[in-house]
C-alpha cells in the first residue's frame, strides 16, 4: 500500500514538473502576484494631489497651505482661485482632495473663534480619498493644537503593534502565502483527475489493484507538496525580498498549512469529481475561488461585512488561513489563540473530503457512461 | 481580390457561433452567474469602510475621569468598547483578532489630571491591518477629543475646537462604500466574461478541428474574427444590463449620466476585452492554457491594477506605467463618473480614446497572428 | 483542366531532419478515385494539406485544378471539398444546421437547398436525423455527415483525410460506395486512408513511405507483381506455434494466420521449394490469389519483427485450470431504458483469444468494459478468473493487464517514468521491479528511447511502450480494446506477432477489433449487435455458417455483414 502509493505520488510530482503547461501555471501566478502585488495591493495613500482653495489668505491658512505642499504623502499641490475651478478639478480627477479654507479662517483662528476647513473627497475613488483627507486632518490638528491657547490636559500616545510603520506589505505579504497555496491546491486537485480522464490514463489506474482510497490519496498529498512548496517561496520573499521579520512558529505555521490544504483537496476532489473535462473544472475552479478569496479578508476586512454574511465565511477556509497567517506570522501567537481557526478548518477538511471521496468513488463509474 | 467580407458567410458564421452559445451551458454560466455571484460579493463582502470597530479598554482604575472617557468611546458610533481591569485578557483577544485596539488607562490618569499635569492614554492598534488600524486612530481620537471638550466644558475652560475640519464627500455624500465599488466591480465581471469567453472560442475551434475545415472554406480571415467577436457581444451586453439593473434597481447605485453614453462605452470596452480574449485564444490554440491565460492577463490585472481598489496613483512608477496597458483601468474611471458624476465629456472622451487604442492593439495583433495557414 | 499537378514539391518542418514529403511530381486525374496509402508519418496528411493551401511547400510547384493554392487560395477553396481526418463538425448543431453553415460558405444559393439537401441526405442516408445535434450522432453517420458537408456546393476536387478510421465495415463500405458514385460524375477525388482493403479498391493508387512515393499506378499492377508468391500452408494442431516457425524462414517475406492456416508471402515465387522442403510440407502447401496487402507489406519491406522478445521473458502458464479465465453469465448493462448489452453469455478458456467484434454503439463497448471491472453490472455476472468482479478487488485486478486503444500513457512523462510508474501501480518493487523493466526494455528495444516522452513518439513506439506497460506485471489475463485502431498495417503485424507469442506462454487475451483480417487471428469470436451476441464461434465455422454452396474463401469482413443482415432478417 504505501508503496503504491509513493509511486502515485512521484508520478504526479513528475507530470506536475515535467509538464510545462502545468509549471507555468504553478510558477507564473506566483511570480506576478509576490512581485507586482505588494506594490499595487495598497491602500497607502502617498502620491496624491491635494488642491487647495484659499478664500482666506490671512497667516494661518498660508501656513497650513505650506505644510501640506511639504508633507510627503502628497506629491501635488495645485492652487485654485475660485468654486466653479474647484468643482472642474473633481470632475477632471485631476485632484483627489480638495481643502477650502473659508474667507475668515484666519481671523476666526485669531480670535479664538472656531474656524472652519472644508475638505472636499471625490466620492469615486473615496476610500483613497478618504485616507488622503483623514492625512490632510492630521495635520491640520497638529497645526490646531500648537495654536491652541489652553493645551489639552491628556495625550494620545499610539503605537501600532505587530507592524509598528503601518506598511501595507506587511499585511500584502503573509495574505499572499494564503493565496498562493490556494490556486496551487484547486488546480493541481480540480485539474488533474481531469486531466487524467481526458488523456484515458484513468481507466488504466482503475484496472489496476490501486484501490479508489489510494488513488484518492495519490492525488492529495502531492497538491500538499506543492502547496507547500510555493507557500515556502513566498515566505523566502517575505523574509528576506520585504524584509518581514516573522515572530510566531514556523512548525504550528507549517503544521496549519497542512490542515488547510486538506480542507482545500475537499474542494478540489469534489470539483473534479463533478467535472469531466479540464475545461469544466477550470470554470469550477474559478467559481469557487472567487468568492473563496474575496471574502477571505484580504481585499476588504471580513468586520466590515453585514453580520449575515460573517457567519457565512466561516465555511471558507481562506478565510481562516489567511488569518491563521496573519496571526502567526505578524502577531506571533500561539496554537491556543488560533485553536477557533483550526477546529473550523479541520470541520470543513472532515465534510469535504469525505463528501469528495463518496463523489470520487461514485463518478468514476459514471463518467465512463459516456465514452 | 477577394472583398474582405461576404455578408452570407458572416451571417452563417454568427448564426453557427450564436446556436454554439445558446447550447453550451458553460456560456450561459459565464455570462449569468459570474456576474450575478460578482456583483453580490462586491456589493455585500467588500467594503472598506469601516463600521463598527471592537476596541478593547483597559481601565486600570475606576473613577468619574475614566467613566467619562469610557462613555466617551461607548457614545462614538465607530467604536464598540470592551471593557476590562487587566491587560493580559485584552491583549490575548487583540492576538486572536477579536477586538482591533486598546485604549489602556493608566492607574494615575485621573491624579495626573487632577494634578494638572499632562495624564497620557496609551492607544494601541492592530498593525495586522492597516486600514482598520488607521480608522481606528482616528476615530479614538474623535472620541477622546469629544471627551476632552466635555471635561473642559465642565472645568469652564471655553475653548472649542479651535479648527472644525468638515468633510464631504462628493458624488457620494451619504459616503456609501458601495456606490463606489459597483461601478468598478462591472468593470472586472465585464473584464472576465469579455476575455474568458472569447479566450476561449477559437481554441475550441483548433482543439475540436472544425478550424481545419472552416480554414478550407472561403472564409477571410476578417469574417472569422468579426463571427467570434458580434455574438459574444449580444451575449456580453446582455451581462452588461444584468450587472446595470441589479446595481441601480436592487444595490439602489445612482445612475447620474446617460445611459446610452453608457451603452456606448460598453461596446468600446467590450470589444477590446474580447480582443485581449481572441488574442489570447489565437496564441494558446488549447481551451485549457487560454482560460489560465485569461485568468492571469485579464483577471488578475483588472482587480489589481484598474484602480478601482487601490488607487493607481499609490503605486511606483512601474507599476503605473503597467497599469495603462490594462483596458479595465479605463473603463473603470469612466464607468465610476458615468454612474456617480454624471457626462463628464472630458474625461470620458479622454478614457474612450484609450480604450480604443487598447482595442485597436489586441484586435490588430489578433488579425496580424490569425493565419490562414495551419502552421 | 481539373487535375492535380506537383513538381519537384517537398515540405519539410522545422527542427525535422527528415522531410515530410520529400521533393515528389505527381499528376492526379478526375474522374476516378485516387487512393493515397502509407503507414502512419508517410506524409500523407501533410500532402493533402499543401493541396488544399493550408501549406506552402517548401520547394516545387503544385497546381490545384489550375491553380496555384499560394497564389489563388480564395479562387481554390471555391471549388475545393476538404475533410480533414478529425472532421470538426460542431457537435452542438444539429445536422441541418451543419450542413446550412456550409451551404453558407460555399454560397450555395438559398433557391437550391432543398434540392442539394434532398440528395446529399439521400445519399448518405441521414434523412432521418435532420434534426438530431451532429455530436449524438454515431461514429459512422458523423463521417457520412462530414462527407455531406464536404460534399455542399459540389467542389470539382475532394480531399479526404482517412474519412474511414474508426468507423466499422458497414458504415466504410457505404462511404465507399457514394465516393465512387461521386467520381463516375467527374470529381477529382483523392482519398487517404492506412486501410489496405479501401486502398485496394481505388482506381489509381499513390503508396507512400516517410515521404516518399514508392508505387503510383493501378492497384493491381502491385498485386499482379505478387503473382506466385502467396501460399496458404495447413496449420496443423498449433497453427501459432507453426506460424512463428515459417515466420523465421529466410524466404518469407510476411505470414499471418488465416483462421487454422497460415498465409505465406515468399520473397521470391521459386522460394516454395525451399520452403517446402525445409517445413516438409509434402505438396500440402497451396498457392492462393495475391491479396493487395500482401503486395503493400512486401513493398513496404515485409514483416518487421518475426518473433516476439517479449514471449520470451514471460513465464509459461498452464491451461489444465479448470475454471474459465473470464466467464459472462446473463451479462446485462442498461443506461436508463437503453439495454446497451443483453443477456450475454459466454466463456473464455485459458491461454485463448476471444475476439469480440460488432458495428459502432453495438454494445461491445459496454460488454468489454464490465469484463474488465470498469463499468458496474446491471444484472449478471462478469467473472474474471473464477471471481465476480462486482468487488473491485486489487487481488484479481493484479493478474489482470489492460491495453486501450488511446494508449493510456502519461504523455509528458519520459519513457521509463512511465514504466517505472505502472510496474509501481501493481507493487513491483526493488530488484524484481528494475529488472522486469529492464527486460520489457529489451524486449521492445526501447534502450533509445528511455528519456523522450510518449508525446513525441511515433504511433508505433506507443504502442509497444503501452504493451510493455500492461504486461510489466505478467497478467494471467490481456483486455485489449481496440489495441489496433488508427494503427499502420506494419505495425499491427509486430502487435500480433507479441499477442501470438504471449498467448503461446498459455496466457489468454480478449480483445475487440474493427479489423476483420484481424478476426481471423483470435481462436474465437464473439459478434455483438443491438446488445445481443448474435453469433459465437471460432472464425472458421463462422465463415462457413454464411458460405453459400458456391462460394469457397469467403472474407472475414463479408461474413461479419452477412451474419448481421441475417440477424435482421429475422428480427425486422
Amino acid at each position: 500500500m504505501i508503496h503504491r502509493l509513493l509511486t502515485l505520488i512521484i508520478k504526479e510530482l513528475q507530470s506536475l514538473l515535467r509538464e510545462r503547461q502545468t509549471r507555468i501555471i504553478l510558477i507564473v501566478p506566483v511570480i506576478i502576484q509576490v512581485l507586482v502585488f505588494p506594490f499595487a495591493a495598497t491602500l497607502d495613500v502617498t502620491r496624491a494631489t491635494v488642491a487647495i482653495l484659499n478664500q482666506d489668505n490671512g497667516h494661518a491658512s498660508i501656513e497650513l497651505t505650506q505644510r501640506i505642499a511639504q508633507a510627503s504623502t502628497f506629491n501635488k499641490v495645485i492652487l485654485l482661485h475660485d468654486e466653479p475651478s474647484m468643482i472642474e478639478a473633481l470632475d477632471r480627477q485631476s485632484a483627489l482632495v480638495i481643502v477650502r479654507f473659508e474667507p475668515s479662517f484666519s481671523r476666526h483662528l485669531a480670535k479664538g473663534d472656531t474656524a472652519h476647513v472644508q475638505l472636499l473627497l471625490d466620492g469615486r475613488n473615496s476610500n483613497s480619498a478618504q485616507i488622503a483627507a483623514q492625512n490632510i486632518e492630521k495635520l491640520i490638528q497638529k497645526f490646531a493644537l500648537s495654536e491652541q491657547k489652553h493645551p489639552p490636559k491628556s495625550q494620545l500616545i499610539t503605537r501600532h503593534w505587530y507592524n509598528p510603520n503601518l506598511n501595507y506589505q506587511w499585511f500584502v505579504v503573509p495574505s499572499l502565502i494564503a493565496l498562493i497555496t490556494t490556486i496551487g491546491v484547486l488546480i493541481v486537485t480540480a485539474l488533474s483527475v481531469a486531466r487524467e480522464r481526458e488523456q484515458g490514463t484513468l481507466e488504466q489506474l482503475l484496472v489496476s489493484p490501486l484501490s479508489t482510497f489510494e488513488i484518492f490519496l495519490g492525488k492529495a498529498v502531492p497538491a500538499i507538496i506543492i502547496a507547500t512548496g510555493q507557500a515556502t517561496i513566498v515566505l523566502l520573499a517575505a523574509l528576506w525580498g520585504y524584509q518581514i521579520p516573522f515572530a510566531g512558529s514556523l512548525l504550528l505555521f507549517y503544521g496549519s498549512m497542512t490542515l488547510y490544504g486538506i480542507s482545500l483537496i475537499g474542494f478540489g476532489l469534489l470539483i473534479s469529481a463533478l467535472c469531466n473535462t479540464q475545461q469544466q473544472a477550470f470554470i469550477g475552479v474559478f467559481v469557487f475561488m472567487m468568492p473563496a478569496i474575496l471574502l477571505s479578508g484580504y481585499v476588504a476586512p471580513i468586520d466590515n461585512m453585514p453580520n449575515w454574511l460573517q457567519t457565512l465565511t466561516w465555511i471558507n477556509p481562506v478565510r481562516h488561513f489567511t488569518e491563521i497567517t496573519k496571526i502567526i506570522y505578524l502577531k506571533g501567537a500561539g496554537i491556543d489563540t488560533i485553536m477557533p481557526q483550526l477546529i473550523a478548518m479541520a470541520l470543513i477538511a472532515c465534510i469535504t473530503t469525505i463528501l469528495a471521496y463518496i463523489m470520487f468513488s461514485r463518478c468514476f463509474f459514471i463518467s465512463l457512461r459516456d465514452t | 481580390m477577394q472583398s474582405p467580407i461576404a455578408w452570407r458567410r458572416l451571417i452563417a458564421m454568427c448564426r453557427k457561433e450564436s446556436y454554439q452559445i445558446l447550447r453550451d451551458p458553460s456560456s450561459a454560466m459565464i455570462a449569468v452567474v459570474i456576474p450575478l455571484l460578482l456583483l453580490f460579493i462586491f456589493g455585500y463582502g467588500i467594503n472598506l469602510d469601516s463600521g463598527v470597530i471592537r476596541l478593547g479598554i483597559v481601565a486600570e482604575s475606576h473613577n468619574a475621569d475614566t467613566h467619562a472617557l469610557i462613555q466617551a468611546f461607548d457614545d462614538s458610533p465607530y467604536i464598540e468598547p470592551i471593557v476590562a481591569d487587566h491587560r493580559a485578557p485584552l491583549v490575548q483577544q487583540l492576538e486572536a483578532n477579536q477586538i482591533r485596539g486598546l485604549v489602556i488607562i493608566p492607574t494615575d490618569f485621573s491624579d495626573r489630571l487632577n494634578r494638572d499635569e499632562i495624564a497620557p492614554l496609551q492607544v494601541i492598534t492592530d498593525g495586522s491591518e492597516p486600514n482598520t488600524a488607521q480608522f481606528l486612530q482616528q476615530y479614538v481620537q474623535g472620541a477622546w477629543e469629544v471627551w476632552l471638550t466635555q471635561k473642559q466644558y465642565r472645568l469652564g475652560v471655553k475653548e472649542a475646537r479651535p479648527i472644525e475640519v468638515e468633510m464631504r464627500v462628493w458624488y457620494n455624500p451619504a459616503a456609501i462604500s458601495q456606490y463606489f465599488i459597483i461601478p468598478g466591480a462591472i468593470s472586472i465581471i465585464m473584464t472576465v466574461i469579455g476575455a474568458i469567453l472569447t479566450s476561449l472560442v477559437i481554441a475550441r475551434e483548433w482543439e475540436r478541428g472544425t478550424m481545419e475545415a472552416i480554414l478550407a472554406t472561403r472564409v477571410t480571415r476578417t469574417e472569422l474574427l468579426l463571427s467570434k467577436l458580434l455574438p459574444y457581444y449580444v451575449l456580453g451586453m446582455f451581462a452588461m444590463l444584468l450587472c446595470v439593473a441589479l446595481s441601480t434597481g436592487i444595490m439602489g447605485v445612482p445612475l447620474r449620466g446617460s445611459f446610452l453614453l453608457l451603452i456606448v462605452v460598453s461596446l468600446l470596452f467590450l470589444t477590446s476585452s474580447m480582443g485581449m480574449g481572441l488574442l489570447i485564444s489565437t496564441i494558446t490554440r488549447n481551451q485549457f492554457n487560454a482560460a489560465m491565460m485569461a485568468l492571469n492577463a485579464a483577471f488578475l490585472p483588472a482587480v489589481m491594477l484598474s484602480g478601482f481598489v487601490f488607487e493607481i496613483g499609490s503605486m511606483p512608477h512601474l507599476v503605473q506605467w503597467v497599469s495603462q496597458l490594462v483596458p479595465a483601468r479605463y473603463f473603470v474611471s469612466i464607468l465610476k463618473t458615468l454612474f456617480l458624476a454624471g457626462n463628464l465629456t472630458p474625461i470620458i472622451l479622454i478614457n474612450s480614446l484609450y480604450l480604443l487604442i487598447t482595442a485597436f492593439i489586441f484586435i490588430g495583433l489578433t488579425a496580424f497572428k490569425t493565419s490562414r495557414q495551419l502552421a | 483542366m481539373n487535375r492535380i499537378e506537383l513538381t519537384a514539391v517537398s515540405k519539410s518542418f522545422e527542427g525535422q531532419d527528415k522531410p515530410a514529403v520529400a521533393p515528389m511530381s505527381l499528376t492526379i486525374e478526375a474522374g476516378k478515385v485516387t487512393g493515397l496509402v502509407g503507414p502512419d508519418g508517410a506524409g500523407k496528411t501533410t500532402l493533402l494539406r499543401m493541396m488544399a493551401g493550408l501549406l506552402s511547400p517548401t520547394s516545387g510547384t503544385l497546381e490545384v485544378a489550375g491553380l496555384v493554392p499560394d497564389q489563388s487560395l480564395d479562387q481554390l477553396h471555391a471549388q475545393l471539398g476538404y475533410m480533414p481526418q478529425k472532421f470538426g463538425l460542431y457537435e452542438d448543431l444539429t445536422v441541418r444546421e451543419n450542413l446550412n453553415l456550409y451551404a453558407d460558405l460555399r454560397g450555395v444559393e438559398p433557391s437550391l437547398w432543398p434540392e442539394t439537401y434532398h440528395q446529399l441526405l439521400t445519399f448518405t442516408d441521414l434523412h432521418a436525423f435532420t434534426h438530431r445535434p451532429a455530436g449524438k450522432l454515431s461514429g459512422g453517420m458523423k463521417q457520412k455527415l462530414g462527407l455531406a458537408c464536404t460534399l455542399v456546393g459540389s467542389p470539382k476536387v475532394l480531399l479526404l483525410d482517412e474519412p474511414g478510421v474508426g468507423v466499422d465495415p458497414i458504415s466504410r463500405r457505404e462511404l465507399w460506395r457514394m465516393v465512387h458514385e461521386l467520381a463516375n460524375d467527374g470529381m477529382l477525388i483523392l482519398w487517404s486512408t492506412s486501410y489496405l482493403d479501401e486502398a485496394e479498391q481505388c482506381d489509381q493508387l499513390v503508396l507512400m513511405n516517410e515521404g516518399e512515393v514508392l508505387y503510383q499506378g493501378v492497384p493491381d499492377m502491385m498485386t499482379a507483381h505478387m503473382e506466385g508468391r502467396c501460399w496458404l500452408l495447413p496449420g496443423g494442431a498449433h497453427p501459432r506455434h507453426y506460424l512463428t516457425q515459417i515466420l523465421q524462414h529466410p524466404s518469407v517475406s510476411d505470414a499471418v494466420l488465416q483462421g487454422r492456416q497460415v498465409r505465406a508471402i515468399l520473397h521470391d515465387a521459386s522460394d516454395i521449394e525451399n520452403l517446402s522442403k525445409a517445413l516438409s510440407l509434402n505438396g500440402n502447401e497451396k498457392s492462393v490469389e495475391p491479396r493487395f496487402e500482401d503486395a503493400f507489406i512486401d513493398r513496404l519491406g515485409g514483416a518487421s519483427v518475426r518473433h516476439s522478445a517479449l514471449a520470451e521473458i514471460l513465464p509459461q502458464r498452464s491451461n489444465h485450470e479448470s475454471t474459465p479465465a473470464i466467464e459472462a453469465i446473463e451479462l446485462t448493462r442498461t443506461f436508463g431504458d437503453f439495454t446497451a448489452t443483453d443477456h450475454v453469455n459466454f466463456k473464455v478458456k485459458r491461454g485463448e483469444i476471444f475476439g469480440l467484434l460488432g458495428p459502432n454503439g453495438a454494445g461491445k463497448s459496454t460488454t468489454f468494459r464490465m469484463m474488465c471491472g470498469l463499468l458496474p453490472v446491471s444484472s449478471g455476472q462478469a467473472n474474471v478468473l473464477g471471481i465476480n468482479l462486482k468487488a473491485r478487488s486489487g487481488k484479481v485486478r493484479r493478474r489482470l493487464g489492460y491495453m486501450a486503444q488511446k494508449f493510456s500513457l502519461y504523455g509528458h512523462l519520459s519513457v521509463l517514468q512511465n514504466l517505472r510508474f505502472f510496474s509501481g501501480t501493481y507493487g513491483l518493487k526493488g530488484k524484481e521491479r528494475r529488472q522486469r523493466i529492464e527486460e520489457m526494455i529489451h524486449a521492445f528495444q526501447l534502450e533509445p528511447l528511455l528519456a523522450q516522452t510518449p508525446e513525441s513518439l511515433p504511433l508505433g513506439f506507443k504502442q509497444r511502450l503501452a504493451l510493455a506497460c500492461a504486461l510489466m506485471h505478467q497478467p494471467e489475463i490481456l483486455f485489449l480494446d481496440e489495441p489496433t485502431s488508427g494503427v499502420d498495417p506494419l505495425t499491427r503485424r509486430e502487435f500480433w506477432v507479441h499477442i501470438n507469442g504471449m498467448v503461446e506462454k498459455g496466457v489468454t487475451v480478449m480483445v475487440t477489433t474493427h479489423f476483420m483480417d484481424e478476426a481471423e487471428f483470435c481462436d474465437r469470436i464473439g459478434l455483438v449487435y443491438h446488445g445481443k451476441l448474435i453469433a459465437l464461434d471460432t472464425p472458421d465455422q463462422l465463415k462457413q455458417q454464411v458460405t453459400k454452396a458456391s462460394e469457397s474463401n469467403l472474407t472475414m469482413e463479408e461474413a461479419f455483414i452477412r451474419l448481421i443482415a441475417k440477424y435482421d432478417e429475422v428480427h425486422s
